[in-house]
């Protein structure tokens, strides 16, 4: 039966990866407005924004915020896929079928991982373009491609739970703004210091921040400490919670 | 395979919230023939097609799909089915022919291209195979759904509501697709809401009614039940508009006003 799960996941993932082919401008919109905020934050507000250093240091700085925020977005079109698969009536068809009910929900979830890593390498590549530079080693990059695949992971099965109950477009894609701005209250675009009291405290608590501390760490090959375990502790944490909840949604169209 | 129903529900019920949309149906279809389970819309028929290929759980009584339940035996169900549900459930962003050979590789037959190649031809459409089904017309995606549905040589078919929504033109494709399927031995249970469809198409046809199976034959054996078909002229009033258009003078429509329109045909009681 496991093997079956591996082979049916995979056929369906091969089908939902040719819809990211065939429409490609997803992966470039995806990238669009996290390249847009690193060139407006680097530019244009960079020159008024105090992190120490240069203007390259600030992209060195700001990159990591900005990737999460590649990843925010790029879940949404996710939820879009999965939805109109589920009010075109193939995934009717899919559950009618002698083939796992999972494997439908995983190929999802594996496309949404292929294009969010497309995207994220779009905007590293304009990153290095201007000034990005990175001391890691193989491993600290291994680490900061093991952090993003994670919080992809996280991230897609909770836009799994919108992808299948959301009755309209609006509805699917609103989810995710909340999860684009919370990196603006986090440590991702200036240090946490200058905060006032709650704003701060919150920045300090929420996930984000310990996430873009460790990536930045990790980029610029330095000891993670304890922020390390604290984003993997939130990723996992985020999974679970997500993954158990879109089963249960998952199942319950059949109840 | 020879079981001697090919669907058998007994006493099938089913509710959302207060609103009772099965009140016990009883069900048996004779392998091998097409049986149109005929009502109108809200009379239950997609729930009972739901219930049948395992999409939705009833709340009473029991259904066997195949001889297999489709409760505590869904997989073996799931196995012997093959439901093409009211909207055409094809993968517009790819082609046909991808469509067609992705369902033949969930269903893991041994050559899953030139199966699609044999259905691309048996359902004319060979020469759209490579097209994206974005640009098919109504009628070429619901005779693609009912190929994409004969993968695998399922016993029983579903077909719900297959002509809704199609041009007459299309819906003249589906029903040749129909017949062509009775004749090969596939067990076809197909809702409708067209009298016509059922005369046209089905064997023995159920009327579902309220939740209930409130007539089961053969067309023969149901036309018995009603009194003999009675011939009426019925003389057709102007209606206000008509005259009120004629007074003021644009009356596209007067001139047939006052004319006694065709004899209908109508048997007593049929139309309720």
């Amino acid at each position: 039966m496991s093997t079956h799960v591996v082979g049916e996941t995979a056929v369906l993932t091969q089908r939902s990866l040719r819809h990211v082919l065939r429409s490609p401008d997803t992966i470039i919109t995806t990238a669009i407005t996290p390249i847009a905020m690193l060139l407006l934050f680097v530019y244009v507000l960079g020159g008024a924004i105090e992190v120490g250093g240069s203007r390259s240091d600030y992209v060195d700085y700001l990159l990591p915020g900005i990737l999460v925020i590649t990843i925010a977005s790029g879940i949404a079109y996710t939820a879009f896929r999965l939805f109109t698969d589920v009010t075109g009536g193939i995934v009717e068809r899919f559950r009618s079928m002698p083939i796992a009910r999972s494997a439908v929900l995983w190929s999802h979830v594996l496309t949404s991982v292929v294009a969010n890593l497309v995207s994220l390498a779009l905007v590293v590549l304009v990153a290095l373009l201007m000034g990005f530079r990175s001391s890691a080693g193989l491993l600290g990059w291994l680490g900061v491609l093991g952090l993003l695949v994670l919080l992809t992971l996280a991230l897609t099965w909770l836009a799994v739970i919108p992808g299948l109950t959301a009755t309209s477009v609006d509805g699917v894609s609103g989810f995710s703004y909340p999860l684009i701005f919370l990196p603006f209250v986090s440590s991702a675009f200036v240090p946490t210091d200058g905060m006032p009291g709650p704003v701060r405290w919150f920045a300090e608590h929420q996930p984000v921040t310990p996430v873009v501390d460790t990536l930045r760490h990790l980029l610029a090959a330095e000891p993670v400490g304890s922020e390390g375990w604290q984003s993997v502790a939130w990723c996992v944490g985020l999974l679970v919670l997500a993954y158990v909840l879109a089963m249960r949604t998952y199942r319950r169209k059949t109840a | 395979m020879t079981t001697e129903h090919a669907i058998r529900t007994v006493g099938l019920t089913k509710s959302y919230g207060d609103h009772q949309v099965l009140s016990g149906v009883d069900l048996d279809v004779v392998p091998g023939t097409v049986h149109a389970l005929l009502g109108s819309n809200g009379a239950g028929k997609t729930t009972a097609v739901r219930i049948l290929s395992t999409l939705l759980r009833a709340d009473g009584g029991s259904a066997t799909v195949d001889g297999h339940d489709v409760a505590t035996e869904a997989d073996r169900v799931r196995a012997s089915i093959s439901l093409t549900g009211q909207f055409a459930a094809v993968d517009e962003v790819l082609t046909g022919r991808e469509n067609l050979v992705l369902v033949g590789r969930l269903r893991r037959v041994a050559d899953a291209g030139a199966v699609a190649d044999g259905l691309l031809t048996r359902f004319d459409l060979v020469e759209a195979g490579g097209r994206k089904v974005s640009t098919y017309s109504g009628g070429m995606k619901r005779r693609l759904d009912i190929a994409m549905s004969l993968i695998g040589d399922p016993a029983v078919l579903f077909l719900d509501e297959p002509t809704t929504g199609l041009d007459p033109q299309a819906r003249i494709e589906v029903w040749r697709t129909v017949k062509e399927l009775a004749g090969r031995g596939t067990t076809v249970l197909l809702t409708t809401q067209y009298l016509e469809e059922a005369e046209q198409l089905a064997d023995r046809i159920s009327i579902l009614h309220e939740g209930r199976i409130i007539a089961e034959g053969t067309l023969a054996e149901l036309k018995r039940l009603f009194p003999p078909a009675t011939v009426e002229y019925v003389e057709k009033q102007p209606s206000l508009e008509e005259v009120f258009l004629a007074i003021v003078g644009h009356s596209p429509a007067a001139p047939a006003a006052s004319a006694p329109t065709a004899p209908t045909t109508t048997p007593e009681g049929a139309q309720r």
